[in-house]
């Protein structure tokens, strides 16, 4: 695999609560450009590495590197604005507002209006805000939820509540996105189209992608580079063949699934 | 949707229009009774506004409205009272400068009431917010308690316990529901714009709204300023309606009065918030009446004051028992709906 400039960095990164190691010395380079994963059984310290990373949780040591700069520690809100965003392990919708709303929310993060203008009724804010609208129905339209636009968010059936959510996450503009088992609870008819889906918005927006699956042909299928954890300790890491045939792997986690399925 | 849009321009200034002639009417043909609960109808709008802002969209359980409406009728009064007449009316103590001389035009001292009333806000908000707003309930009410206790305790320049009496009586029905209208034009543009959206994401799921690159606590605090910027205006204007203030006034009583509008009209929803601020105001009036003694043939039943306050505890308990969602739930009454309501009858013709 040629290399190609690094966008993320964990150096060492541990998280404790209290006596217990969530994630140990977690240490991954992501290159541009490339889909890569993160795998393990339940519990092994996954979405923890992903709320670490988005700066839901501040690490108890190590360092974070995006796009060169250190930001470790930084609030949620300020790790969105530099460029990476998430999708949820448990969907998060917005359950108040529309599909359309869901998509805006995560478009105003780059909006410049903001309450005043709104207050004062200035053409710019209504300029703003239509620009908004339009870039936000046209990124439905790209995950394919254009006509479900004015439905309320809570009632769309499960598929398309996760196409949303990382419809929204496309919408603060980010270049690296970061997905916690965008799978689960598919048929695999939808993951099959998932997998489809995930490699065309990568090119579209030229993105880098981080995923969290279980699913491992999802995982196989369109991961360049897989990190594998377990209890919180990186096991392994390589591309798909090797991490297949890896022994430690698959006593700690492809095992019986892996093998009754094979 | 061009069209649409212009369309309810249209409408909407069709209804200001004909509300602005029956104020006209209300003023030459209404007693002074009735002008008054009409006045006391626009200023809880305004306050059920201003709370349904911090409470329903930017769910922010705030118990602190008496207080900001306290700092804005006293800001206000201060202002507008010419020095000679703060002179008599400061018996306890004579006031301090710059309380003594400072004065102002109406509009110019409703303006700094409700600048005041927000500064107070980001001052407790700084704070409170920080911890995530789940103890803002118990914060809020702890400083209405406060601002009535330097109200009382203060006399050089709230004249303590008496308050201020001979207000100027400036707030006529065109000054109340000028503001009204003003305070109804800025949520509404707030709640309906992306900025409202992000408000509203913070409310249903502040993970994901951090999640989407919104500072949370700014937007907390931008909207919990903004509320109390109109709770204060709100006071500032029932002052110089009732022409008298003090400490008393600012009871837990007045915050639970508001609360009641905003959570009998629906949480998140103007049009409802609106339809019970009239409605609660009008019994709140009425039911001045049970306190009254009553004789009915040969009993006499003996007033009991405070018997208004049981009635409506006991309304806001069977709605958040029966109807938690209140009269409108999250929905608003629009043009669209409107329209919708007549289409449907003239199909059923
Ligand atoms: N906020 C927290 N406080 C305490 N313990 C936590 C917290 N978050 C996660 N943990 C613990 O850290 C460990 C790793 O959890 P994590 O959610 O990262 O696992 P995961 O790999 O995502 O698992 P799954 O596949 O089930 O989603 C678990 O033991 C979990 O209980
Ligand atoms: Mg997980």
């Amino acid at each position: 695999m040629t290399s190609r400039e690094i966008v993320l960095e964990t150096k060492d990164v541990t998280m404790r609560f209290g006596g217990l190691t969530a994630v140990h010395k977690f240490s991954i380079q992501v290159q541009k450009g490339r889909i890569v994963g993160l795998i393990g059984p339940n519990g092994a310290g996954k979405t923890t590495c992903f709320n670490m990373i988005t700066g839901f949780y501040e690490p108890t040591e190590g360092s974070i590197h995006f796009m060169g700069e250190d930001i470790t520690g930084w609030p949620p809100h300020k790790i969105c604005k530099a460029g990476i965003a998430r999708t949820f392990q448990n969907i998060r919708l917005f359950a108040g507002g529309t599909v359309l709303q869901n998509v805006m929310v995560g478009a105003h993060l780059r909006q410049k209006t903001t309450w005043w203008h709104a207050m004062l009724s200035l053409p710019s804010f209504f300029k703003e805000e239509k620009e908004i609208r339009e870039k936000s129905y046209e990124l439905l339209d790209a995950v394919g939820l254009a006509h479900l636009a004015s439905e309320e968010a809570q009632g769309l059936p499960y598929g398309a509540q996760r196409r949303l959510e990382i419809a929204r996450a496309l919408a603060t503009e980010p270049r690296f996105l970061l997905l916690d088992e965008p799978a689960a609870g598919m048929n695999p008819h939808e993951t099959q189209e998932l997998m489809d889906f995930i490699k065309q918005i990568k090119e579209k927006f030229d993105l880098t992608i981080l995923l969290i699956e279980h699913d491992m042909k999802v995982v196989m299928g369109i991961c360049e580079h897989i990190w594998v954890l377990d209890y919180g300790v990186t096991i392994a890491e390589g591309d798909p063949e090797k991490i297949q045939g890896d022994p430690k792997v698959i006593e700690a986690y492809l095992g019986e699934e892996y093998l009754q399925n094979a | 949707m061009e069209d649409k849009r212009k369309r309810n321009l249209i409408l909407n200034g069709l209804l200001v229009g004909a509300f602005a002639l029956f104020l006209f009417w209300a003023q030459v043909n209404l007693d002074g009774y009735k002008i008054q609960i009409m006045n006391l109808i626009a200023v809880n709008i305004i306050l059920a506004l201003s709370l349904n802002l911090i409470y329903g969209f930017a769910g922010m359980f705030s118990l602190g409205h008496a207080g900001f409406m306290a700092i804005g009728a006293y800001t206000c009064a201060l202002l507008i009272m010419p020095p000679l007449q703060k002179q008599a009316l400061f018996i306890l103590e004579p006031a301090m400068w710059p309380f003594s001389v400072m004065h102002a035009p109406f509009l110019v001292a409703v303006i700094l009431a409700g600048l005041m009333a927000a500064l107070a806000g980001i001052l407790i908000g700084l704070p409170v917010l920080r911890l995530g707003g789940d103890y803002l309930g118990i914060a809020t009410l702890g400083f209405a308690e406060i601002i009535r206790v330097l109200a009382n305790n203060l006399p050089r320049m709230t004249n303590g316990a008496l308050g201020f009496k001979g207000i100027p009586d400036y707030a006529n029905i065109w000054w109340n529901y000028g503001w009204c209208f003003i305070t109804l034009v800025i949520v509404v543009r707030l709640v309906n714009s992306n900025y409202g959206n992000a408000l509203k994401a913070i409310r249903d799921d502040e993970v994901a709204a951090r999640a989407m690159g919104i500072n949370t606590f700014r937007y907390r605090l931008t909207a919990f300023a903004i509320g109390s910027f109109f709770a204060g205006v709100g006071g500032a204007l029932l002052g110089s309606l009732l022409t008298t203030i003090d400490p008393k006034m600012f009871l837990f009583l007045l915050t639970f009065n508001v609360l009641m509008i905003v959570v009998a009209g629906g949480l998140g929803s103007i049009t409802g918030t609106i339809i019970a601020g009239v409605i609660i105001t009008v019994l709140l009036e009425w039911l001045r009446i049970v306190e009254n003694p009553i004789t009915i043939g040969e009993f006499y039943i003996p007033g009991i004051p405070g018997m208004r306050m049981v009635v409506f505890s006991l309304a806001l308990l069977f709605i958040i028992l029966f109807r938690r969602q209140g009269i409108m739930g999250r929905k608003e009454i629009t043009w669209d709906t409107v329209f919708a309501l007549f289409r449907k009858r003239g199909v059923e013709k």
